[in-house]
């Protein structure tokens, strides 16, 4: 028999895909997660609520509600583990009219017998003394004081530092197209996107950056096809989970992207509630949900579109003047003038509305994560618990002697109080440049963000980790410095620099250099 | 603390006008912060010529018209500091400030000058449907990339608005070898001045569709194309006109935002219309001693008029400084007579007037709603119509002026409001 490369592959490197490499990497295992795209955190994880809902939604007994409750109790003990910025706002459910209140009722029942604490029934007064800018139709709302906000991004990326501080290995630009199984292992064939594939391994040698990134281009999937080999494979590819699933089982499903669009708002606007509010689905249709984010925006949205694209992550005019009307009746006079972006994300519904986790019967040692749709942020460090035990139990691994539960985050350098921040920037003065003035983000965070273990390699990178550019100028007067030190940082030359994934580059060409050239031809 | 006379934020033109000025006018103690790791803002990527026809009549360069006064403020060797950014203002007129040499700084002012300039509007902030491809930047960044840093942001391009920094780009892409293929424009006339119309896009061909804009932005990568369309009078798409170009890059030139998150922390009002501080004559904000002046108080045509404000504003701070530091200072009770736009007229630059201490003249910036042609602009002290110009063509794209005295005021002491409007008769 073969010997398989790794005891795990992990396909795709969302929160899904990075939750189960972080909890993999307690055990002595060779864990290995394939990406697609240039980073972490690309697909569905990047577009979505980002909040990690208290479990009062889906069915009482299914897993969704089972992985939604435990994830959110995880919550408090990995944010403080991996240093991800998260908080209980508590979360409301909105009910607008008497005859909607056993609706409401049947949630709170619900809620319950889901093992969500602290639930209660609050009055139309109770809630707008709470809650000021509450419509006032509002006769009653469902409180949730666990629901939380999060950040998605930095959610990823700690729990995939973290699994690579312990071990596990990650490859990037590296897709997935063929899975075979072969006795006992599974043979993936995989193809090198853009320039190469991008491994990571914690300890290997590293040939390029400036700070000692250990990412190495192309050394492992030469001229592009290559196979992975590996004991057990963890689906976990989002809206192609059902892709790589029927590969290998007869027992099909099918999962549909179903979009949804959002708004976000200026930080300006971010006090303009302060827990997440959702409508109770009655006479207003399913309505959509208003939020504080975590880092102070106000995000509305999404929209629910089933389409038949994969990639089809684009906004369309109906959907945003359908988030603006649906969250025009829950919450009253947004600033809907202070937009400062628009976005489109995809969940991976399955037609049965449950997350699909572990072996087919008929393909031992293929775990799916499959079908995780909302509450799938919420549900992931569950879902990563889960999947890791369940693996590490049919591999007869043991737990490893040392492993580091602990990350720690980029420092945000202006929201520290006055001495620590002179400290940081007498200690690093990089920390004094400020480079993204709408979000106060210093050269000396950018630098951390692409020399840090799987580093930032794009824009979006940068961006995800840092917020550079999140602000209300959307990266207008900090670009073309971050592109500078992004390009400083990795070697990688200007025309190079990508937004995200290959074939997002920023610029065609230097100036210069064209002159020469028709120069030459003339 | 550290103490200083003034303390101006930002050395782009309204900057360094506003410091040669305060020198001029006998103040030593100056202090120059600017973010950028130059003097002289925006005009160092402004590298078109056209700049300085009313204040040294010739035409210069951004960067030509820049080093005039960076010589100046070299020449009186005032002091500033680069790669600063102030993080802070307060309503007393504590700066702090951030960077890598001297860390985190606390200063008190005599008096503060605003000096910040103006943002690009962003396309998140127009809330156009599509991918979120690269390959669509702000008018200025793409000038920046180009003209700073050197390099090409596409080679097939469509600009959405016509603000200056659009059509200025629309040529300069053009010179450089890239195709563009429209300017959109969704308001039925430019943004932009006449004298751009023709030297950037007429000249060289480039299509300008008024009432029309982009619905719809393609390509999940790298931008491949936009759909654009007409728009009618409520600047909704009319159905049945989309045209699809295909385009790898899309330049946004929809409006620039004076950059006021400062003034805001120093607990200054701002100006619904012009999105600056409301000022009096002397330029002076709510906050006594913080004066604005340039694209931070409101977003000007031409930077000739920024450095004729900024000077003033130089001005009135130094006099503000000096009278604070004489022993006879008290400050008088101040005579405040509102500004009104009206008809036509979308608001005015100062808000209001200390009839007291006015000076012989003042100027009176505005900008007007909609594109006129023979109509008068017309000054009233209250009820009564002391002076008025006919125009043969008013545009929202070219900024306004008319000119207070101090005589006539004086001939009409009782007036509680003066009000510029545009009449036909």
């Amino acid at each position: 028999m073969k010997k398989p490369q790794y005891d795990v592959a992990v396909i795709g490197g969302g929160v899904i895909g990075c939750a189960v490499a972080r909890e993999l990497s307690r055990y002595d295992m060779s864990v290995c997660l394939l990406e697609r795209t240039e980073d972490v955190c690309s697909g569905t994880s990047k577009a979505n609520s980002a909040i990690i809902h208290a479990g009062y939604d889906a069915p009482s007994g299914s897993l969704m509600a089972e992985m939604n409750v435990e994830g959110n109790r995880l919550m408090d003990r990995l944010a403080e583990e991996l240093d991800i910025p998260f908080r209980r706002n508590g979360s409301l459910v909105l009910c607008f009219s008497e005859e909607d209140m056993p609706g409401l009722q049947a949630l709170y029942v619900r809620g319950v017998a889901n093992g969500v604490p602290q639930l209660r029934i609050i009055s139309g007064e109770e809630v707008r003394r709470m809650e000021p800018n509450i419509a006032d139709e509002v006769v009653a709302a469902l409180y949730a004081p666990t629901g939380g906000i999060v950040c998605p991004f930095n959610m990823t990326v700690a729990l995939a530092e973290n699994a690579y501080e312990n071990g596990a290995e990650f490859r990037f630009l590296t897709e997935v197209t063929e899975i075979r199984r072969d006795g006992e292992l599974y043979e993936l064939t995989v193809r090198s996107n853009g320039d190469g594939a991008v491994v990571c391994v914690k300890g290997a040698a590293c040939g390029e950056g400036a700070g000692g990134t250990n990412r190495l281009i192309g050394a492992a999937v030469e001229g592009g096809e290559g196979t992975v080999t590996a004991r057990f494979v963890v689906n976990a590819a989002g809206v192609y989970a059902d892709r790589f699933h029927n590969m290998v089982s007869r027992r099909r499903i099918s999962i549909t992207p179903r979009r949804g669009s959002y708004c976000l708002l200026d930080r300006e606007a971010g006090g303009h509630v302060d827990k997440t509010v959702f409508q109770l689905p009655g006479r207003y249709g399913k309505g959509v949900l208003v939020t504080p984010t975590i880092h102070g925006n106000l995000l509305i949205g999404p929209t629910a579109a089933d389409i038949g694209d994969k990639e089809g992550t684009y906004t369309t005019a109906e959907e945003l003047a359908e988030v603006t009307a649906k969250s025009a009746c829950g919450v009253k006079d947004i600033p809907y003038r202070q937009v400062i972006t628009s976005f489109a994300g995809l969940r991976a519904h399955e037609a049965g509305h449950e997350f699909i986790l572990g072996e087919p019967e008929d393909a031992p040692g293929f775990f799916d994560a499959a079908g995780i749709e909302s509450p799938g942020l919420s549900s992931a460090p569950a879902i990563g618990v889960r999947l890791a035990e369940e693996i590490a139990r049919k591999a007869g691994a043991p737990l490893k002697e040392r492993f580091i539960a602990t990350r720690r985050g980029i420092p945000h350098v202006a929201a520290l109080d006055r001495e620590a921040r002179a400290a940081l920037i007498a200690e690093r003065p990089d920390y004094g440049t400020i480079v993204c003035r709408c979000e106060n983000v210093s050269e000396g965070e950018i630098v951390d963000s692409i020399r840090r273990p799987l580093g930032a390699r794009s824009l979006d990178g940068i961006k995800r980790r840092v917020r550079q550019g999140m602000g209300r100028c959307q990266a207008g007067f900090c670009t073309p410095r971050t592109m500078e030190i992004l390009s400083r940082e990795t070697g990688i030359p200007m025309e190079k620099i990508c937004k995200n994934r290959p074939g997002s580059e920023m610029i065609c060409a230097a100036v210069t250099e064209r002159k020469e050239q028709e120069h030459e031809i003339s | 603390m550290r103490y200083h006379d003034i303390v101006i934020v930002g050395g782009g033109p309204a900057g360094l006008a506003a410091a040669a000025a305060a020198r001029k006018a006998g103040i030593s103690d100056l202090l120059i912060l600017e973010r950028d790791n130059v003097l002289g803002g925006i005009l160092n990527q402004c590298i078109h010529n056209g700049f300085g026809l009313h204040t040294f009549n010739e035409e210069l360069t951004g960067p030509e018209y820049a080093a005039r006064y960076i010589a100046q403020v070299e020449e009186e060797k005032i002091p500033y500091r680069l790669n600063t950014i102030v993080a802070d203002i307060t309503h007393d007129r504590q700066v702090t400030y951030i960077n890598r040499e001297e860390g985190l700084v606390t200063i008190r002012a005599g008096a503060v000058i605003l000096a910040m300039g103006c943002r690009e509007r962003p396309r998140g902030a127009l809330n156009t449907p599509g991918y979120r491809p690269a390959g669509i930047y702000s008018a200025g960044t793409a000038q920046r990339l180009m003209n700073i840093e050197g390099y090409l942001v596409g080679r097939e391009a469509v600009i959405l608005g016509s603000g200056d920094i659009g059509l200025i780009m629309a040529r300069r892409m053009t010179l450089e070898g890239a195709k563009v293929k429209a300017v959109a424009e969704i308001m039925p006339y430019s943004g932009g001045l006449k004298r751009n119309i023709v030297q950037c896009l007429d000249d060289y061909g480039i299509p300008l569709k008024l009432s029309h804009t982009v619905v719809q932005i393609h390509g999940k990568d790298r931008l491949t194309g936009v759909t654009i369309a007409e728009v009618d009078a409520d600047k909704n798409p009319v159905p049945g006109t989309e045209e699809y170009y295909s385009c790898d890059t899309l330049l946004l030139s929809v409006g620039l935002i004076p950059e006021n998150e400062l003034s805001k922390g120093a607990g200054i009002s701002l100006n619904r219309v012009t999105s600056g501080p409301n000022v009096n004559d002397r330029l002076e904000t709510e906050a006594e001693g913080i004066y604005a002046c340039g694209n931070v108080l409101h977003v000007h045509d031409l930077v000739d008029f920024v450095s004729q404000e900024a000077a003033l504003a130089g001005e009135n701070a130094a006099e503000y400084v000096k009278r604070k530091k004489s022993p006879e200072a008290a400050a008088k009770p101040a005579r405040r007579i509102p500004l009104s736009a009206e008809n036509g007229v979308r608001y005015t630059v100062p808000q209001f007037l200390e009839a007291d201490g006015m000076r012989d003249t003042v100027t009176v910036r505005f900008r007007v709603a909609d594109v006129y042609k023979d109509r008068y602009i017309s000054v009233y002290y209250d009820e009564k119509r002391i002076m008025r110009k006919k125009k043969k063509v008013l545009a929202p794209g070219e900024m306004e002026q008319v000119t207070l005295t101090r005589k006539s005021l004086e001939e009409h002491p009782q007036t509680e409001r003066i009000t510029i409007r545009t009449e036909v008769e």
